[in-house]
């Protein structure tokens, strides 16, 4: 099957908009997602919704296979040892979150470091201030190298012995930067310190191997992988999470319940505290199921020939500005000469181009980058060159617009 | 091109964003307020010199797209000389023609500022308009505290 087969069964993606055919570039921010998954959600919602691990009854049963079915397909699809290691969250966010306040929280005290990178989302950057703010922790950034890469010899000088924590993210939502996660993780390892990778912008475009990345934290959402949004996967090794406590306590999560005291159930369920995200873990599956027909090396292979593709030809045009190393994820953050990115996305977005512009989530990288905003083109496996062509022409015209005013 | 973004883009706007009035700081005296859009990364300086009740005048500085910096170049043109009172009412007007609501035409001069309205079709873009307005009234009100 070809790009252009895969788009058609995306139904949102047969519209117009603004009067124009839409042309979705903003697959970093959310995927579309494709009748299988729309479907999917449909038919549990028709048939078989009912709460899960509780019910006598028999759709309460298919709800739990359901449920419980989606678990394994998220286990297979990163390569994980267990289901047990297998947390639905709410998003990335919510799962880098958990590893904070449970791990974090609980290993961390003044003296200890925690590692990060300068390119990371908001969602990879507060959640451990706020730990080292508690725990009294110093949070340390290895420095990007003028590309937007990680040098290796960097993470061994900034990662020492009284490092705890290192989290980094796999593909860079702004500059598309792929990092070494399996090569800082040995690093983080032989320092004694564990791994937690952010990768809600790569579970979505590349093969995720959690053991062959030896990475002891995992965390990605379902809405940027063609799944449904509100729920995300926390993966964590199971001699990590069976010593860490719950962050959400209440209904679903616990064994016996006293007065005073109560414990827990046993893994993943004793980290999902209130009625599971139900109909959004089989709609994760129901993703993955998709993603694994298509095959995810072909899904890498388009996106990089469309990432490769939209350079040459921005390459083409005067005044452009793009951002980040020229081996890339799929994805394109650029700016205009003399054109506001949120004027570049308006004028876009008139001839029915969908981009981002903005921060992106990123402050301390635009900071790093010297700007207060970019524009970024993100694509995704429905995308076509015609789309790209699309855009430079849109480009073009944002140009002219706003080249007759200076 | 859409007739819709020539409304959005007018030529008037354009030459505020090309030629900003009122550009730089107020040295000595001003208030001072500091204001960014978190969804975009916009920001502005504005500072105020307010003396009997009346807007002096008004400088901004910051950085942001076409219509944020049109936006702040004509609120400031258009609150120099103004009662704070009026001031606030001319915000008002401002706001109700970001949302599309009615606004009263008669009260206030809105020259330049009209230009504006087209933003109102374009809902992403009311932040963008709104932020040196918001700027305007937090630093009367906190001129009214002080004086309070």
């Amino acid at each position: 099957m070809s790009a252009k087969e895969w788009r058609k069964l995306f139904p949102i993606l047969d519209q117009e908009v603004n009067g124009k055919p839409l042309v979705y570039l903003d697959s970093a921010a959310t995927s579309q997602k494709p009748i299988q998954v729309i479907e999917t959600l449909d038919k549990y919602y028709k048939e078989y919704n009912s709460n899960v691990h509780r019910g006598v009854h028999t759709l309460g049963t298919r709800a739990t296979d359901g449920y419980e079915g989606a678990r394994e397909k998220v286990r297979r699809f990163i390569g994980a040892k267990s289901t047990q290691e297998i947390i639905f969250t709410r998003g990335t966010t919510t799962a880098i979150n958990t590893v904070a306040r449970s791990y974090g929280m609980a290993n961390l005290s003044e003296g200890d470091e925690i590692v990060i990178t300068p390119m990371e989302h908001h969602s990879n950057i507060i959640p451990w201030q706020q730990v080292a703010k508690v725990t009294g922790a110093t949070l340390k950034y290895i420095p990007l190298q003028p590309d937007g890469t990680i040098n290796l010899g960097d993470v061994e000088k900034t990662v020492t012995e009284h490092t705890k924590i290192v989290s980094v993210m796999q593909v860079s939502n702004v500059l598309g930067t792929i990092n070494p996660i399996k090569e800082i993780a040995a690093i983080a390892h032989k320092n004694g310190a564990v791994m937690v990778v952010d990768g809600a912008q790569s579970a979505p475009h590349m093969k995720v191997d959690v053991q062959d990345l030896d990475c002891d934290f995992f965390a990605f959402s379902a809405h940027k992988m063609c799944g449904p949004t509100g729920i995300g996967v926390l993966y964590g090794k199971k001699a990590l999470l069976n010593k860490m406590e719950p962050v959400e306590f209440g209904g679903e999560m616990i064994d016996f319940v006293g007065l005073q005291e109560s414990t827990w159930k046993e893994l993943p369920w004793k980290f999902e505290g209130g009625t599971p995200i139900i109909a959004g873990a089989i709609g994760l599956g129901a993703a993955i199921d998709f993603l694994e027909e298509i095959g995810l090396d072909h899904v890498l292979k388009h996106e990089h020939e469309l990432a490769e593709y939209a350079m040459e030809r921005l390459s083409e045009l005067e005044g452009v500005t793009i951002f980040g190393p020229k081996e890339r994820a799929g994805l394109v953050t650029f700016n205009l000469d003399d054109v506001h990115p949120h004027d570049v996305a308006t004028v876009l977005d008139s001839e029915g181009i969908a981009v981002r512009a903005g921060h992106h989530c990123a402050q301390p990288l635009m900071k790093w980058l010297d700007v207060t905003a970019t524009a970024r083109a993100s694509f995704y496996l429905y995308n076509t060159k015609d789309d790209i062509d699309a855009f430079l022409k849109g480009l073009t015209t944002a140009k002219e617009y706003f080249g007759h005013v200076f | 091109m859409s007739s819709n973004l020539d409304q959005l883009y007018r030529q008037v706007i354009m030459d505020h964003y090309k030629n900003p009035r009122n550009k730089g700081v107020i040295e000595d005296g001003a208030l001072t307020i500091n204001m960014n859009n978190p969804t975009c990364g916009d920001r502005i300086q504005l500072t105020l010199k307010v003396e009997d009740g009346k807007i002096e005048s008004a400088k901004f500085d910051g950085e942001g797209c076409s219509i944020s910096l049109a936006s702040a170049s004509m609120m400031t043109q258009a609150v120099k000389g103004l009662a704070v009172e009026d001031a606030v009412k001319l915000s008002k007007i401002f706001y109700d023609m970001m949302l599309g609501n009615d606004y009263d035409v008669e009260s206030y001069d809105l020259g330049d500022i009209e230009a504006l309205s087209g933003v109102s079709k374009f809902p992403a873009r009311i932040k963008c308009a709104t932020l040196a307005w918001k700027a305007m009234e937090q630093g009367i009100g906190k001129k009214e505290e002080e004086e309070e």
